[in-house]
């Protein structure tokens, strides 16, 4: 094999202030209760930012609230689909510089950030901003209404992507946000902030309040807020839904996930492959759709594992601003810590852990790609939700028996199908419990697309025209 | 003079009328307050048994056509017609409405039954969609049904709320434990014995009569409850938080109007889930 040379981006193209204060009403307030922001490749501090006090969240609706009421309430859906398409121009324009914040922030490969991340932020504002003077086609009859206030709450797996999934939906149907980048990754959101500016959009359209879960349940708890859209985890999801029960505010949950990725043996094994180290090793698995479980169909289990390790051996894990890098930081201490703690626990229960030799960097916060194979559906590995680049191995012999397998889980967030038999995939895809079924390709994102979960995975959809009624209400 | 031959008032779970299990009744007086009936007052192990055969009917209801599911629903519709002088005699005994009012509720529940027999094979037409994303990809979202439900009926209707808070569960294809009104419990038993003629597969719809406040929190609570319609509850709050557990969908009190003979599509669609399915498209 050939080596590679490293290939990194410049760290230069982004410059971040020192210190941030919340994006309110249009300004920046003076940075207060700061606290540090690294690069988690690095453990190197990239900048401080203000942790969110009620003071500040309740500064923040009103800002959004007047912004409601006097500005964007009454301006007509072309022209807050313009503001949008600025936006969304504004995004491609600086599209190197928030790749670079984004992989410097989150440790994410750069491949990803610039391929992937940034590109579907400027798609998700450029798709929504078409929208917005198309209200009436909504499917809820004429003159559908906006929520008002939003209070959005984002996680760290992909900061700026799950902010545009937030933002752009509600401002084109209407609402006014305020918004809480997760606690390790809020410089994007602050670039955004500047975007927002840039864009000259009215003061107090979008707000961001940087902060922890604290500052995100007075979000939650305020009394003036309207609709709530969070993004994280089902525990989390717990809280709010618990939160604002007995209240008129709306939710919009996406949480947790434990997909199956099922290989027949009649699948392209070679891209089978491909998809489900895609499918577990994309963004170090970090992501709530991931393809966690993976169900191989007994009579190519030993083929499939052989090419899984094979391939699993070519993954590069490194610098995330490294061109060639396919694997980079786990976000933070914290999580490197979780995804230690289950593994260990699956292999005390049984299973067996396999990792290709590669170098971990003495900075930071590292997992090596790995799979486990020899579990049993009741293992941690299989049931609990690791967000980390953890694959766990089981098999099936019939079709029946894996739909029983891949819905016996309390998510239902995503699931995968690899045949080249199209009568078996659309039946698959009507049994599995999955709010997302991908088959013959995986982690496929789309601002067209609908995408949200069943069950423990939350409720309300993000993309398309579903994903816009989450933010309206009928006129009546 | 001959005696008239009176009706034992039961519960209607997995297509049977059991006593309740608990073995207790609770009275029901007439709009004078002179005693009716002895109705089944559904316990806890009530509950828990019609979430397991609503479970098990569940995926064969949602597998059915939709073709077959709407002539079902309409079946159900020519049954309550065929019987609706023994539904107006309920009502009229209940309530103490006149005949002219009692006949109109019958006709709405009648009616919004036929409504929502139309809805079967139209929700993806209208609700679904092919998504036209920026790729070789072939992608479509359709909708199915969210699982079993539970739900409470109104307390102030008799019939036209109760088959109101069912079609819009059944339609799509879920299957619902349904607790009736508690002062208003007798077209309940009767509807049971409507849908028991109708083809409708037994444990598709089951209904408790009892006291809403102490069935709520043994079903919002249920982790194998997928959604929870507090229509008729007094403790909405407390019964959505408790749901809150296994997050299940929660449709607030008052979102829909329950006395029409129409429903709402948004009320179906509040107990579907959205899937989408993407597939390359190649050579």
């Amino acid at each position: 094999m050939f080596d590679y040379s490293p290939a990194p981006e410049s760290k230069d193209l982004v410059k971040f202030q020192a210190s941030y204060g919340h994006f309110i009403g249009g300004k920046f307030t003076k940075p207060a209760n700061t606290f540090s922001t690294i690069n988690p490749a690095t453990e190197q501090v990239l900048a401080e930012v203000s942790h969110g006090t009620a003071k500040d969240v309740d500064s923040a609706v009103k800002a959004a609230r007047t912004a409601y009421e006097k500005t964007w309430s009454k301006l007509n859906g072309a022209t807050r689909g313009k503001y949008l398409y600025r936006i969304a121009r504004i995004i491609q324009e600086r599209s190197r510089e928030l790749a670079v914040a984004e992989t410097l922030n989150n440790g994410k490969p750069i491949k990803e950030t610039r391929d992937v991340d940034i590109p579907l932020v400027a798609s998700w504002f450029f798709y929504y901003a078409g929208w917005a003077d198309k209200l009436d086609y909504a499917g809820l009859g004429a003159n559908p209404r906006a929520h008002g206030v939003v209070s959005q709450i984002v996680p760290w797996n992909f900061p700026l992507m799950m902010l545009a999934w937030k933002i752009a939906p509600a401002l084109a149907a209407g609402n006014t946000v305020v918004l809480k980048p997760a606690e390790t990754t809020p410089l994007t959101a602050l670039l955004f902030a500047e975007i927002c500016q840039q864009a000259e959009l009215p003061d107090g359209v979008v707000n961001i309040v940087t902060g922890y879960g604290d500052t995100g349940a007075m979000m939650v708890g305020h009394p003036d807020v309207n609709k709530i859209a969070f993004t994280g985890s089902t525990d989390v999801g717990r809280i709010i839904a618990k939160q604002i029960a007995g209240t008129d505010k709306k939710a919009t949950l996406e949480l947790g996930g434990k997909a199956a990725n099922i290989v027949f043996e009649d699948a392209a094994l070679d891209q089978a492959v491909e998809g489900i180290v895609n499918g577990i090793f994309f963004n170090q698995g970090h992501v709530c759709c991931a393809g966690s479980r993976l169900l191989v169909q007994e009579s190519v289990q030993d083929v499939v594992i052989k090419k899984l390790k094979a391939r699993m051996e070519n993954i590069r894990l490194g610098d995330p601003m490294d061109k060639n890098t396919d694997i980079g930081a786990i976000n933070s201490k914290e999580q490197l810590t979780k995804i230690d703690r289950l593994v260990k626990q699956g292999v005390k229960e049984g299973g067996e852990a396999w990792a290709p030799s590669c170098v971990i960097p003495k900075n930071g916060f590292w997992y090596a790609p790995t799979i486990i194979t020899g579990v049993s559906p009741a293992n941690t590995v299989v049931r609990e939700e690791i967000f980390g680049p953890v694959l766990s191995v089981m098999t099936f012999r019939t079709p029946a028996e894996a739909v029983a397998k891949a819905n016996n889980s309390q998510y239902g967030l995503s699931a995968g199908v690899w045949s080249e038999k199209g009568s078996r995939i659309l039946k698959m895809a009507d049994q599995l419990n999955a709010g997302v079924v991908w088959a013959n390709t995986f982690n496929q994102f789309d601002p067209a697309s609908p995408f949200g979960g069943f069950k423990e995975s939350g409720y309300g959809r993000e993309g398309g025209r579903h994903g816009l009624l989450s933010y309206l209400k009928g006129s009546n | 003079m001959r005696l008239e031959v009176k009706k034992t008032y039961k519960l209607f779970i997995g297509g049977k009328f059991p006593r309740s299990e608990s073995g207790r009744v609770y009275i029901v007086n007439n709009h004078k307050g002179v005693f009716l009936a002895n109705v089944a007052k559904a316990s806890r192990k009530d509950v828990r048994d019609s979430v397991v055969v609503a479970r098990s009917a569940q995926s064969g209801w949602a597998g059915a056509t939709p073709y077959n599911r709407g002539q079902i629903l309409y079946r159900i519709a020519e049954m309550l017609e065929g019987r609706r002088e023994q539904f107006v005699a309920e009502i009229r005994e209940l309530t103490g409405q006149n005949e002219k009012q009692a006949n109109q509720e019958v006709d709405s529940a009648i009616d919004s039954w036929v409504w929502h027999a139309g809805w079967t094979d139209k929700i993806d037409a209208v609700a679904g969609n092919m998504n036209p994303v920026a790729g070789p990809f072939f992608n479509i979202s359709t909708n199915q049904p969210t699982g079993v439900v539970a739900a409470f009926a109104p307390q102030d209707s008799s019939l036209v709320g109760l088959v109101n808070t069912i079609a819009p569960a059944i339609v799509s294809g879920n299957s619902i434990i349904a607790i009736s009104s508690e002062t208003l419990p007798i077209c309940a038993v009767t509807l049971a014995e409507v849908l028991e003629t109708s083809d409708l597969p037994g444990g598709v719809v089951n209904i408790l009569t009892g006291n809403a406040s102490e069935l709520g929190s043994w079903l919002a609570s249920h982790l194998d409850v997928n959604a929870i319609d507090l229509e008729g509850t007094s403790n909405a709050a407390e019964l959505e938080m408790l749901a809150a557990e296994n997050l299940k969908r929660v449709i607030r009190k008052g979102s829909y109007s329950r006395t029409g003979a129409t429903g709402s599509l948004q009320h179906i669609l509040d107990l579907m889930e959205t899937k989408t399915v993407w597939h390359p498209k190649g050579h």
